[in-house]
This record gives structure tokens, C-alpha cells and sequence, in this order.
């Protein structure tokens, strides 16, 4: 395969834009109180971004790089719009429960740093594996987050519905995260120590 | 609006409604701008400042554009927009009047447009149906409440930074997260204040 196309279907987990990136840190924690709210809100970022890296790459000759943030946003804040549209029209039950931060997606910084570091420099097609990769990546992150959150919540452990377990279960699971990419990168050394000694 | 309002308003701003800690908004420069106490002050004021002049040119225009048109659905557009303008106007009118702040504002300024906290409470104001002065009240508070809990981080994460029993894979934003939930439970001890 490509080494460009891998790069970027990979990137979701490599630089996984919640756990390595540390962006996108509000909607996490305030939303990933159960797997529902967490998977609707995580899908309907990954539609923004894969929409918005789209349409982006299309336009990267097109718009003038002094201009290129404002016309970045008011491009997310369309596709944000529909979204709103949409959730309010088809699913008013979700609507209810994550309307508030939908109009917040604008300002996550995920989406308008995958358009500034990906999509303004590369073609359709990468934008859109990165847009997807992306996008589950914060989804995978998010629900991850929501079912250990709604798993201690449902064993009487109410502190973990608030914002303040949402904090403390977000801040372990990143060390985690750390720790096994520490043990992972660990292990790649010790495999080229022992090529080197043959 | 009696004076008891504006205390409720303001008490419920800065502490019971905590805009990081009991909200989840504007997370993200609560953990990339809280490593000194300097910027986080700075930061602090400059959101303040730009979350009073959003919120209030957006009530307006809500209020007196959209809603006569009845074109309410490009109320993110618009509102995001007003935000990105308003922080490139306090960008070039602060370095013009005032280089010394401009020069301790202008790194964060930038980041502004970015933090949720900002479009947030203007979206609040229009859904709490506040008035004018409401408004102003509010969108002080929620600024000043920020710039709290980004002055108690930055002082706390100044003598994390120097100590050496973390744990290695704790270091840096793992830890602040802990650091995070234990200051937001504190806070959540005011919950069922009320005036």
C-alpha cells in the first residue's frame, strides 16, 4: 500500500486526536457520560470533519492563505448547521441530550487543525482517509470513554456522571494510553538491539 | 433587575456553574495555557474581554437581524464569525493603542477563536432568553469563573512540574486531568448553593 494512504488511515490510532493530539478535550468530557450521547456526538464530528476535509482540499487552491481561517470556519459552521438540521428533525431524542455542544463542533479544534496540518496540503482522496480515520478515531476515543464512564455510573458509582469523573476517568485512561505506547516503542528497541547483535 | 438577581447571576457564573468545571467548556486552553500563572492570567482576562463584546454584538444581531428575518438557523455561521471578527479587531486595535498589553495579550488572543467557552455562552444567553444587561452580567461571571479555575490550575501544575514523584506515565496532562477532577469535585460542593 502507499506509505501516504497508510499514513493517514492510521492516524486515527497513531495520533489519535483525543488521547495523543489532546484536542477536541470538551466535547469528550462533557458528553461521554453515556455510549449513546458519546457515539451520536462522536459520528456527527467524524461527518463534519470528513465533509469539511473535503470540501477544503477541493477548494486549498482556491482560497487566499490570508483568508484561509475565516473561510475555513464559515465552510465547518455549513456543515455544522446541517447537522443541526438534521438531529433536529430526525432524531429529536439525541437532539435533546447533546443539542447544546452540536453548535460547539465548530470550535473543536480537531476539525479546524486536520484542515489546517491535512487538508489545505493534500489531495481529495488523502483528505477524505484522513477525514475518516480521524473521525473514528475521536468516535473510538469518545465511546471508549462514555461505556467506562456509563459502566461505573450504572454500578451506584453516581461521581462518575459528573464532570468531575469525566476529568479523573479521562486522565487515567490517557496514561494508559501512554504507558502501553511507552511499552510498545520499548519493545521496537529491544527488537532492533537484538538485529544488531546478530 | 433587583440586586439580589445580579448576585445570583454572578455567584452561579464564577462558582456554582464553574464554565471548566462543572460546564466542560473551554477545556482545552484550561490544560495547554495553565503551566504559569503569568499567561493564565493573561489568558484569563483576554477571554473575559472578548467573551463580554461577543456575547453582546451577538444578542444584537440575534435579537435585532436574525430573528426579524426569521432566519435563525445561520445563528452558528453568524456567531462564529462575529467571534473570528472581533478577535482580529482587538487584535489590531490593542497593538496599535496598547503594545504593553498587546504584547502580553497577543499569543492568546489567537487562541480565542478556538475556545468553546466563548461561543458557548453566547449560544447560552440566547437560550436562557436573557436580556441585555443579563447578558453583560453573565458573560463577566463566566469569564471571571475561567479565569478562576485557570489561576487555581496554573498555580497547583507550577509545583507539579517541579516535583519528582510522578508517576512517568502520569507526566504532563495525565496528571493535570487528575489534578482537574479533584478541583472539580471540590467545586461541585457548592451544587446546591443557592442565594
Amino acid at each position: 500500500m502507499d506509505k501516504r494512504i497508510k499514513d493517514a488511515l492510521l492516524g486515527g490510532i497513531i495520533s489519535n486526536p483525543v488521547f495523543v493530539l489532546v484536542l477536541g478535550t470538551c466535547p469528550t468530557i462533557a458528553k461521554s457520560t453515556d455510549v449513546i450521547n458519546a457515539l451520536g456526538l462522536g459520528l456527527a464530528t467524524a461527518f463534519v470533519l470528513i465533509c469539511s476535509n473535503v470540501f477544503i482540499s477541493l477548494l486549498r487552491k482556491v482560497i487566499p492563505s490570508s483568508v484561509r481561517l475565516p473561510a475555513y470556519i464559515v465552510i465547518i459552521a455549513t456543515f455544522v448547521t446541517l447537522v443541526q438540521l438534521f438531529l433536529a428533525r430526525f432524531l429529536p431524542s439525541l437532539d435533546e441530550s447533546i443539542g447544546a455542544f452540536i453548535p460547539l463542533i465548530v470550535v473543536n479544534c480537531i476539525i479546524l487543525g486536520r484542515a489546517e496540518a491535512f487538508a489545505s496540503k493534500n489531495s481529495v482522496g488523502l483528505s477524505f482517509l484522513d477525514g475518516v480515520s480521524m473521525g473514528l478515531g475521536f468516535t473510538l476515543a469518545i465511546v471508549l470513554l462514555g461505556a467506562i464512564r456509563q459502566g461505573l455510573t450504572a454500578l451506584g458509582l453516581a461521581y462518575f456522571a459528573s464532570s468531575a469523573g469525566g476529568f479523573l476517568v479521562f486522565g487515567l485512561v490517557m496514561a494508559a494510553f501512554n504507558k502501553v505506547i511507552s511499552v510498545i516503542k520499548d519493545v521496537k528497541f529491544e527488537k532492533t538491539l537484538l538485529k544488531e547483535g546478530d | 433587575m433587583s440586586f439580589v438577581q445580579i448576585i445570583t447571576l454572578v455567584v452561579a457564573g464564577v462558582i456554582t456553574d464553574n464554565v471548566v468545571l462543572s460546564q466542560s467548556l473551554g477545556i482545552c486552553p484550561f490544560l495547554g495555557v495553565s503551566k504559569k500563572t503569568d499567561s493564565a492570567f493573561g489568558m484569563g482576562f483576554a477571554v473575559t474581554l472578548v467573551m463580554l463584546l461577543s456575547s453582546i454584538v451577538c444578542y444584537l444581531l440575534y435579537h435585532y437581524v436574525l430573528e426579524p428575518l426569521s432566519i435563525e438557523y445561520l445563528r452558528t455561521v453568524a456567531f462564529i464569525l462575529i467571534i473570528a471578527v472581533l478577535v482580529q479587531i482587538l487584535d489590531i486595535v490593542l497593538k496599535k493603542i496598547s503594545p504593553a498589553l498587546y504584547g502580553s495579550l497577543g499569543v492568546f488572543l489567537a487562541l480565542i477563536t478556538t475556545n468553546c467557552a466563548v461561543l458557548g455562552t453566547a449560544n447560552l444567553v440566547i437560550d436562557s432568553g436573557y436580556n441585555l444587561i443579563e447578558t453583560m452580567i453573565e458573560a463577566v461571571s463566566v469569564g471571571l469563573g475561567f479565569t478562576l479555575a485557570l489561576l487555581l490550575m496554573s498555580t497547583i501544575r507550577e509545583r507539579i512540574d517541579s516535583s519528582e514523584n510522578v508517576p512517568e506515565s502520569f507526566k504532563g496532562l495525565p496528571i493535570a486531568l487528575i489534578v482537574a477532577a479533584l478541583m472539580a469535585m471540590a467545586f461541585s460542593g457548592f451544587a446546591g448553593f443557592s442565594i
